[in-house]
This record gives structure tokens, sequence and C-alpha cells, in this order.
């Protein structure tokens, strides 16, 4: 695989199942190399990563307390990674049952990749999702319309600085909406 | 589209002629205008609220769209404020017909990165609950493939011979639908007295059921007409949409994740068959799912007999921290192949999972399929492909 891809690999690592990084540039260039070269035919999915950890923990802080100050450092997952986002995709050969992820970097200032989807044609509608969920740009693709949500909805849910309004907005396990027991003297307990 | 056009069938290439020849025509003549048809959101044939846009030219489809998202809950998100026991209860809702299938992945990747295997005994009853529910899903799948074509009785005898099935599940895990019962490590509980003959008897009329069903639906002529040799989908196509499952295999590739990716679980214990059919047509995915139904018969049969004595609960600490790592888990789920990236931080919960769900690429393919199809045949077409909502949608 390594001889197919050539320098198109960054990093690769091994554990159970394998992971490629390829270069940003090369990223078309070499799942077309998987698909014709190495027999990867079969298009599992695509997504994205974003890599920094979320400012707002899991949402669980008391609203009346000052917000605490996270740790917001960037660090990549296996195979390493410069960027914050990183779409990943996975791919299988449907006669030797060996499968692949394969990462690519989207550069910070200007989210933009290729467009697979006329490599895979799956690849389409993943690239929709991914393109609303984390707002990066696929150059080349036919149709990039929102699949999920509203048109007129602003932000990209599933990157990490988007906060999960439901828990902004009420404090999180519910301990607001206790009302007294009826006869209870102390009011409801909460658990 | 390169690729695409290449293994377009000739009748799907006059349609698109034709819809080229459509669109040339509407300034000069008027009397083949094209129509758009709106089906859906709520459509008896679409299991659920998913809108079809197909513009038509005459009574064929020129163009058709899927329109999803009514029923986007956004579990990747909310996965990543929930501790890994909490998870298990969102991606239950996943495939809501076959949910404990929806754990599994999840669990078994969870595990993965804990370096934790379920003790023998739970896998073997985790592989028997999910076979259970490839069962009742594809069950009622069965049944209600006839509706669609207006055979009205397959749907009875489906629901009648699914409740057989859900009042195990129920038996077992005390959930008709959402069991939420794997755990990580294991199960939450051993099976109850009595269990094992019941289902027993059980599978001996769900062969039944597969009997009738292909009596009734299989050998009809009317069903046969409506399905054979519409809506094929080549080899080539369904690999590059990820097609997964049975709508993989009625395509004529032999891949079964059950038996081609070793996972702790109870699969390989069993002798069970996996089926291809080369035609790629409606016909040959539901076949397909018809035979997987007799097998998984087959398989729960084999496994319900030997069970291993044991502990059903590995030793995890109570408090589940996942250490950090990456991990990536499909098994193949009653629609197709179900996946969990798992991205942990070392944390309660984990950083970030993707759900990849069968029926998302299962529907992906309807704009390529639908094209050159006729309006009655949009509802078969989809009803083989055999998606649900909340499987495209999560």
């Amino acid at each position: 695989m390594k001889a197919a891809l050539g320098d198109r690999v960054v990093d690769s690592f091994h554990k159970d199942d394998l992971w490629l990084r390829v270069r940003t540039d090369a990223w078309k260039s070499s799942m077309r190399t998987l698909r014709d070269t190495l027999g990867f035919h079969y298009f599992s999915f695509l997504s994205a990563i974003d890599w920094m950890p979320s400012p707002y923990g899991r949402g669980e802080d008391d609203p009346t307390e000052p917000p605490p100050v996270r740790d917001t450092t960037i660090r990549p997952g296996y195979a390493g990674g410069d960027t914050r986002m990183q779409v990943f995709a996975r791919v299988g050969n449907p006669v030797s049952h060996v499968s692949v992820i394969v990462k690519v970097d989207v550069p910070d200032a200007q989210p933009t990749l290729d467009s697979i989807h006329d490599v895979y044609a799956g690849a389409n509608w993943h690239e929709r999702e991914t393109h609303e969920m984390f707002g990066i740009n696929f150059a080349g693709h036919p149709d990039l319309r929102n699949m999920y949500l509203p048109v007129d909805f602003e932000g990209h849910p599933l990157r990490k600085d988007y906060p999960l309004l439901a828990r902004m907005i009420k404090p999180w396990p519910g301990i607001v909406d206790v009302e007294p027991l009826p006869g209870g003297s102390e009011g409801g307990d909460d658990e | 589209m390169s690729i695409t056009d290449r293994v377009l069938g000739d009748r799907q290439r006059l349609a698109y002629i034709a819809s080229q020849a459509a669109d040339a025509r509407l300034n000069v003549e008027l009397e083949t205008e094209g129509m758009t048809l709106n089906i859906g959101p709520q459509h008896p044939a679409t299991h659920g609220t998913l809108r079809i846009i197909a513009r038509l030219d005459g009574e064929q489809v020129v163009w058709a769209e899927p329109s999803c998202g009514y029923m986007h809950r956004g579990y990747e998100k909310l996965a990543e404020v929930r501790t890994y026991p909490q998870v298990t209860t969102l991606v239950n809702r996943i495939d809501w017909l076959g949910s404990f299938a929806n754990e599994v992945p999840f669990i078994l990747a969870a595990e993965k990165l804990m370096d934790v295997e379920a003790p023998a005994r739970a896998q073997h009853i985790r592989t028997i609950l999910f076979e259970l529910s490839r069962i009742a899903n594809v069950s009622l799948f069965l049944g209600d493939l006839g509706v669609q074509m207006g055979a009205i009785t397959p749907v009875f005898f489906a629901f009648r011979d699914r409740e057989y099935v859900l009042n195990l599940i129920e038996g077992a895990t005390g959930g008709r639908f959402h069991p939420n019962f794997d755990r990580i490590g294991g199960l939450k509980d051993d099976l109850p007295k009595g269990w094992i003959a019941e289902t027993k008897a059980v599978m001996k009329k769900l062969r039944t059921f597969c009997d009738q069903i292909e009596d009734l639906l299989f050998g009809n002529e009317i069903f046969q007409s409506r399905t054979r040799g519409i809506g094929v989908i080549p080899r080539d196509v369904a690999l590059q949409y990820g097609l997964s499952g049975a709508n993989l295999r009625a395509s004529g590739v032999d891949w079964d994740l059950r038996r081609d990716h070793p996972l702790p679980m109870a699969w390989n214990k069993a002798d069970w068959k996996v089926w291809t059919h080369p035609d790629g047509d409606s016909f040959a995915r539901c076949w397909i799912r018809l035979q997987e139904t007799r097998e998984a018969t087959k398989i729960v049969d084999q496994l319900i007999d030997t069970i291993p004595s044991g502990p059903i609960m590995a030793k995890v600490p109570k408090i589940i921290k996942v250490p950090e790592g990456e991990a990536w888990v499909s098994t193949e789920n009653p629609l197709g192949e179900m996946g969990y990236y798992v991205v942990s931080r070392g944390e309660l919960g984990p950083f970030r999972v993707k759900i990849r769900s069968a029926s998302f690429n299962n529907i992906s393919i309807a704009p390529w399929v639908l094209r050159g199809v006729y309006v009655p045949d949009i509802v078969t077409v989809l009803a083989s492909l055999y998606f649900i909502l909340g499987d495209i949608d999560r």
C-alpha cells in the first residue's frame, strides 16, 4: 500500500485497524489510487473530527457560577495531524475484506477539500452532511445543500465550539424542576 | 459521474435522453411538460417521514431526490455530552425495529478501547439477542413488502409472528423495542427460566412464517412481475455507494461482516450460510432478506443449545473511564453495516462518535436507482432497499 501511495502518505498507524494520513493536496488522488490500484471499491463512510476540546465541557456547568477555564489545546489522534479539523473516510476491499481509515488535514484558514464524489459516488451525501455539520467546503461537489438542518440554520452543530443549547438553557442534570411533594415538609428529593 | 455513466443500464440511459429531450421540448411543445411529484413526508410507503421529490416525464421518473431530516435528532452531538453507559440509550433509537443490534457495535468499540472482553456466556447471549432483533426487524419488512404491492395478508402474518419474537426479547431484557440491555463488559442480566424452550418453539413458528411468506409473496406472479428486473443495481455501483447488508449481497458481493470480520461474538460457533444473488434487482434484495431470516433462526437454534456456563459480566470498574484512543467497530445489522467510530480522550464520555448507519448509504443510491423507473415502481424499489428513517437521520 505504501508503495502505491508513495510520498502522499504523511503518517500511518496500525492497531487492530489501519489508519493512514495523506497530504491535503493529494486527498483525491490518493482515494483514486486506493480504489483503482488497490481495489478498495467499497465506500463505508466519510466524516470529520474537530480536535479542539469543547470550551463548554459536557454542558454540566452551574449557570450561576462563573464558567470554569478549560484546556482547549488541540491534540490530534491516531496518525497525527496538524490542523484543528480532520476529514476521515473508510474504504474497504470487497474481495480481501481489508479496510482502511484515511485521514486528511483540513486547512484551518480556509476549510476546503477536494470532493471525492466522482471517485466514490456514495461520498456525495456524506460530504453534504459533513459540510453542514462542520462547515467544511468540498470543492467540486455538485450540490452542498443542507441535508438535515433548515436552510436558514446558522452555525455548524458538530464543531466543538458550537454549544449544545438544550444544556445551556437548563442546567443538567435536572435540578430546577423539583416541585415539593404534597404534604412533604422538606420538598421532593432530587436524585 | 463518469463511473456511474459507464454502468448505466439501457433503460436508465434512455430515461436520461428522454429527460434531456423533455427539457428541450418544453418551450416548443406544450403537451409533454415535465411534472414534479411530491411523495411524502407522510406516505405509507416511506416507513416514517421521508419525502421524495420526483420529476416525471409521463409515467417515467427522470430525476428523484429523497429529502431527509424530518427526524434528525443529533445523536452524534448528544453522545459527546453523555457518559459511555448513557450512549446506549440513545443508539437504541437509531434503528428502532432491531434496537439491540444497535447497542452491540458501540459496546464492542468501547470494550475494544478498554481492552475488556465480555465472558463467553455474554458473547453467546448477545449473539442470540442480536439475531432475534434481526428476525423481528426483517419479518416486519417481509410483511410490509406485500402492502406496497397491494397484498394485505402478509402484513398480518408478520405482525402476528413478530410479536412472538418481541415477547422473547421482552422476556430476556425487559424492553420490547428498546432493550438497553448491553453493558460494557457483558450484559445486564442472565436469561430467565424457561426462555430457552420458548425460543425454540418460536423459531419453529418463524420458519413456518418464512415458508408462508415465500408461498404468498415470492411465488406470486404479480409480486414477481413488480420486482424482477426493476431497480437493478450492478455490483460496482452498489460498492461505490456503500450499500451494505442484504442490498450488497443481492448485487452479488459475497461479504458478510458476521463471517468475514472476527469480532468477540459467537457467530463462528454456529453453522450457517451467507446468501448472495446475482441479479441485483428488487426481487433479489427481498429474497436475500427472506433467506437471512431463515439463517438467523438457525443461528439462534444452534447457539441456544451451546450457551456456555460462567459469568455474564467481566470485571469492569463501577465508573467507566475509557482510555485514550480511537476505535472502529461495525457489525452486520438487520439493515446492513452499522458502525461506530469512537474517539476517546480518557474521560467519562466519548470525545466524538461517528455513527455510520446502514440506511443512510442505502438510501443515498435512490437518486441513481430511481432514474428511469415508472411511478408505481418508486414504491417497490424503495421498499426493497429497506430503510428505517431513524437510521437515515440519526
